[in-house]
């Protein structure tokens, strides 16, 4: 074997390197110098983000097990820069008492998930890719379960693992089949060899709800909610962005690369969890009162929105699909972000504990509404163009009906995002949230997020410089 | 020339500067800080034209530069909306007009504004004026002036309704918007219709006067006419809007109510001679593709010249009188425009129309300053309030006389130069334009002569206070217009400004001057008699005799009430009423029965989310086979 194959690991290595530098500082650190922590692995991070901005020449190693394509650095260092501000609001939960001896763990699992995603991205062979997936879904149940003092904490990462296995025995059992009707797992050679035999689409269906999952689509989204109201709310950022982003992304290019030949069926297929999706999920949104919950129903639903780039299944679509991720994540980041600060403060996480906040919090609350306008996709922020573009190129390939739903359910969308706003701006009550100022690496976070919200649907050539990388795929 | 950028984001800077912490600095730091960076801009403007004009000609015109460009949304390769800065001979003329009568205002404005309430603000949206009025005569293709026309658009709003607390302020500011916004509705589907088929926004290819360009419109029509002149026409319909052409004049006489050094600069020197300005830009377009529309123009042009000078002889109300005033004299631009041709002494028109833009910036600006004065003075708009004021305002009345002079086109002042060879132009284009528009000359002679006699002569009104001059802060800029306007005659304008770019050298036509110099000193003539002593009762007796057509004329022949009729009865009344039920019905009943819908099936599901993992496992799976069987069936 040519060790230096590693050396096309580009993104990977560092990764690791960074993993394994703060393994041993919480480890070996002094009582002193970890008082630093926070701050050096933001750093690091940081760093390995910047490094990670650059593309390459487009490769292959280990026999086509690992592929790099230049769309793969834009993604990548969307998920970076989203995992960096999830570092960065998990400040505060992580100086707590009860975990701050264990926050080195928190970053270690975190990255451990990053990587998975990576290879799960990167993967140009079954074996890989699964691997990847397990490493991505594994740590993330540690994750939800961190606080697992709290009853709802440990509930979350019991629920998380149970399903998150149940997801991936389906898809590996279809990863099998499809090596029993092919005798390959190379994506390359794949696509010739489907044929769409009932088998075959069987197998395919098995894999694809392990995808489903992880990007919770209806119907298997149920755990979606329990998990996002237990888990700390940093880790369901984490969950709601990263894991989702990087999971639609993985989920399209497999499509395309692997199943062209049974196209029809996995669009019709994706017809039918979009609706669901959106729907459904909206449904259970506009009757929550905790507002994490209430996040988890909406981000179910943007999942379908997301699905409305990969149906396209084109460059376009692969396009709007990535500008989507990276709006989403701003706004997401942002509105959790806010949550996040005001849980730490107060403890509080239902909607009519932000009743009057405006009045006492004037910043937060409209951080939190403009992160809510961009998420039900009001203009001039970026979320409009994120689903205008989305919209279009659905559109593109004829799915008039399919936007149409989309649309209608914008409104509905409209409604309950505008609840909370309402709640913040309007409401007035007797004992509104306390003013208070949150920590500076949250402030940035949000500084960073507001900035996204505000400037990426303005900025045009964002939205070009994917679709450069776009046609690359 | 990178440096012209300044020229814009000076002003820009001032509004956002002033905007978000005017109302932390003092009345007088707000001010100095507005008119410095106005000052800079203007004095930046001096050195462009300067640097452009001193520039060697290149086959005999002077090369447009791009100084700038930004491009900022792309759709095809050919079709982008850049943003950019054109340095041509018009758009140096205008930078150099603009930046001077602004600079002027806000000088004035010190004294005039004085003590106001929001004296902070007014500098603020003085500045965004500039920038807009700035941006849109620079701008290097026609979305880009569509933006900074609207720009103007809402800055002129601004300061129209500067006054907020006056109903009258606040109608005329909605009047305004609306009446230009309807325009500019023409405006938008003019651009669109000409970017269709010539697939570019840019100046430069639409005004290359290559007809293959439009090879995509040609042959095509609607309702009779050429998809070309539509899209032309409907350009037009926008500047017309823009330039208080009639029948969308409505809004200028009303835009009055802001202060009176918005007036001098936005409806008198430079917003309102923005449709002027874009028919000279795109002067070739229409020349080449659609010399109807070019003749139609003229048409309006004259027609809106007539018209405003009758209404204007009758006003009583100062600045009416000079808004009337201003909207014939814009007539005359657009006459002059309408009637050119393109090259050598054919050309005339386009020359002596951007001649007459320029030196009806200076004087009419003037005018108003100088009425502002007036008013200042005595606190009333109306001549009845006025008479007798030579001996206690010397300067304002000095000034105000030489304005009154070049208006009426008596030699050496200015306007005499401009306004001969708009004269010119049209006996050149036919004898009865030339014949109609001198006589409008003859009547802009009386009613200014009847306006000055009325404020300085005749007989002194009763005054609270006692009427005095004005303070130096608002007669230095009175006496540096005069100056212009005493000179800028003499400038030859040919040799900057013509319709190829090359040298027109300007010769006065004595027959054609002769004959507006003795109408305009009979008009004179008429009008010291009927007014002069202000005890003559000739006019009251003719407007006994005539008492329909005064009062006709009074009320502006009944446009506003037409318009009224039109928006209140027929558009209000009979179109909303059948929309405003479809929308409160259908529209809203159909989102009331999604909301409705909505709740139900939310109701109806809630089961689904049971909490128990068990359950979560079997949706799950019973999901996967039902897909699993579906697909395979399918």
């Amino acid at each position: 074997m040519d060790y230096s194959n590693f050396l096309y690991m580009r993104e990977e290595l560092p990764l690791i390197a960074v993993m394994v530098i703060l393994l041993l500082y919480d480890l070996f650190g002094s009582e002193r110098s970890l008082r630093h922590f926070q701050l050096v692995a933001c750093l690091l991070f940081g760093a390995h983000t910047v490094w990670c901005l650059f593309p390459h020449e487009s490769c292959e190693a280990f026999g086509g097990m690992y592929v790099y394509r230049p769309m793969l650095t834009v993604i990548k260092s969307i998920l970076n820069v989203g995992t960096l501000l999830v570092f960065m609001q998990a400040h505060t939960w992580l100086e707590g008492d009860r975990t701050r001896i264990r926050r080195g763990e928190f970053y270690f699992l975190t990255l451990s998930t990053l990587l998975g995603m990576y290879f799960m991205m990167s993967a140009g062979h079954f074996l890989l890719f699964f691997i990847g997936l397990e490493t991505a879904s594994i740590p993330m149940a540690a994750l939800a379960a961190f606080d697992k003092y709290k009853r709802r904490s440990a509930e979350a990462g019991a629920k998380y693992i149970l399903t998150a296995v149940f997801a991936s025995a389906l898809s590996l059992y279809g990863i099998s089949m499809i090596y029993g009707t092919t005798g390959t797992l190379y994506f390359d050679d794949l696509a010739a060899r489907i044929d769409g035999s009932p088998l075959q689409i069987m197998a395919f269906v098995f894999f694809v709800v392990g995808m489903a999952f992880k990007i919770s689509l209806v119907p298997f989204h149920l755990w979606t909610a329990d998990v996002y109201e237990g888990a700390p709310t940093s880790v369901t950022a984490y969950l709601s962005v990263i894991s989702k982003g990087s999971a639609a992304f993985v989920l399209m290019t497999i499509l395309l690369k692997v199943f062209p030949a049974i196209a029809v069926e996995w669009q019709w297929m994706l017809y039918a969890l979009i609706v669901l999706s959106i729907t459904v999920a909206n449904l259970f949104a506009i009757r929550q009162k905790n507002l994490k919950r209430f996040l988890a129903f909406s981000s179910i639903s943007q999942a379908g929105y997301l699905m409305l780039g990969v149906i396209s299944a084109d460059a376009q679509g692969m396009t709007a699909l990535v500008y989507y991720v990276l709006v989403y994540m701003v706004s997401n980041l942002a509105a959790f972000g806010v949550i996040s600060a005001v849980e730490q403060r107060t403890g509080k996480v239902m909607m009519e504990d932000y009743n009057g906040l405006y009045r006492t919090n004037p910043k937060l609350s409209v951080v939190m509404m403009l992160a809510l306008f961009s998420l039900a996709g009001i203009p001039p922020f970026a979320g409009f163009f994120s689903k205008f573009f989305i919209f279009a190129a659905a559109a593109g390939q004829g799915y008039y009906g399919l936007v149409l739903i989309a649309l209608l359910n914008t409104i509905i969308s409209l409604y309950y995002y505008l609840l909370v706003v309402k709640a913040m701006f309007i409401n007035s009550t007797d004992e509104p949230i306390a003013p208070f100022r949150s920590d500076n690496y949250t402030r940035i976070s949000l500084m960073v997020c507001t900035a996204g919200i505000v400037l990426l649907g303005v900025l045009s050539v964002v939205y070009e410089r994917i679709s450069l990388f776009g046609f690359g795929m | 020339m990178e440096y012209t950028l300044l020229i814009l984001l000076l002003p820009l800077a001032t509004f956002l500067f002033l905007g978000l912490v005017g109302m932390k600095l003092s009345e007088r730091t707000a001010g100095i800080v507005g008119t410095l960076s106005l000052g800079l801009a203007a004095v930046l403007s001096y050195v462009a034209a300067w640097q452009f004009f001193s520039a060697p000609r290149v086959e005999g015109i002077h090369p447009p530069v791009v100084a700038w460009n930004f491009e900022w949304l792309r759709f095809t390769d050919q079709l982008h909306i850049d943003l950019g800065i054109l340095l041509d001979p018009i758009s140096v003329m205008m930078l150099v007009v603009i930046t001077t009568v602004s600079l002027m205002v806000h000088l004035y404005s010190f004294g005039y504004m004085k003590g106001e309430r929001g004296f902070q603000r007014y500098y603020a949206f003085l500045s965004l004026f500039s920038f807009s009025m700035l941006g849109l005569v620079v701008a290097t293709n026609i979305f880009q002036t569509y933006i900074f026309w609207e720009l103007v658009g809402v800055s002129s709003y601004l300061l129209i309704g500067f006054y907020y607390t006056k109903p009258e302020a606040v109608a005329a500011s909605k009047k305004a918007f609306i009446v230009t916004r309807f325009a500019d509705l023409g405006f938008l589907i003019g651009i669109l219709l000409l970017s269709y088929f010539a697939g570019t926004f840019s100046f430069e290819t639409l005004t290359s006067g290559n007809a293959s360009v439009f090879a995509g419109a040609a042959g095509r029509t609607f309702l009779g006419c050429s998809v070309m002149s539509w899209a032309t026409a409907l350009i037009f319909m926008g500047c017309a809007g823009k330039s208080a052409m009639f029948p969308l004049h409505i809004w200028l006489p009303d835009a009055m109510e802001g202060p009176t050094p918005v007036s001098a600069l936005i409806h008198a020197a430079t917003m309102v001679v923005a449709g002027v300005y874009l028919v000279a830009r795109l002067f070739p377009l229409y020349y080449f593709e659609t010399p109807e529309v070019l003749v139609f123009i003229a048409v309006v042009g004259a027609v809106t010249s007539l018209y405003a000078a009758v209404v204007a002889c009758v006003q009583t109300d100062i600045k009416r009188v000079l808004a009337f005033s201003t909207i014939s004299q814009i007539g005359f631009m657009m006459v002059a425009l309408g009637v050119s041709g393109m090259e050598g002494h054919d050309g005339l028109g386009y020359m002596a129309s951007m001649f007459h833009l320029f030196t009806h910036a200076m004087f009419k600006a003037l005018l108003f300053l100088g009425a502002g004065a007036i008013i200042h003075a005595v606190h009333s708009n109306e001549m009845s309030r006025m008479g007798g004021l030579r001996k206690k305002m010397p300067v304002t009345h000095i000034t105000f006389l030489i304005a009154c002079l070049a208006i009426s086109g008596i030699p050496p002042f200015s306007g005499f130069f401009s306004k001969d060879e708009i004269l010119a132009a049209a006996f050149a284009f036919s004898p009865w334009m030339g014949w109609t528009m001198s006589v409008i000359a003859g009547i802009t002679a009386f009613y200014m002569f009847r306006l000055y006699y009325n404020i300085f002569w005749a007989v002194p009104a009763e005054q609270e206070h006692e009427p005095h001059e004005a303070p130096g802060s608002m007669t230095v800029p009175l006496v540096i217009l005069a100056a212009i306007t005493c000179v800028a005659g003499f400038i030859p304008f040919g040799h900057f400004v013509s319709a190829t770019g090359a040298v027109l050298p300007i010769h006065i036509d004595w027959r054609v001057a002769g004959l507006s110099v003795l109408i305009a000193c009979l008009a004179i003539a008429l009008a010291t008699c009927f007014y002069r002593k202000g005890t003559n009762s000739l006019p009251d007796r003719l407007e006994a005799t005539f008492p329909r057509l005064h009062r006709a004329a009074y009320r502006r022949f009944y446009i506003d009430e037409a318009y009224l009729f039109v928006t209140r009865r027929i558009i209000f009344g009979g179109i909303c009423s059948g929309l405003a039920w479809f929308d409160r019905h259908v529209i809203d009943g159909a989102m009331n029965g999604l909301a409705w819908l909505t709740g139900r099936a939310s109701m109806a599901i809630r089961g689904l989310q049971s909490g128990q993992v068990q359950q979560y496992a079997y949706v799950f799976l019973l999901g996967t086979l039902v897909l699993t069987v579906w697909l395979i069936l399918m």
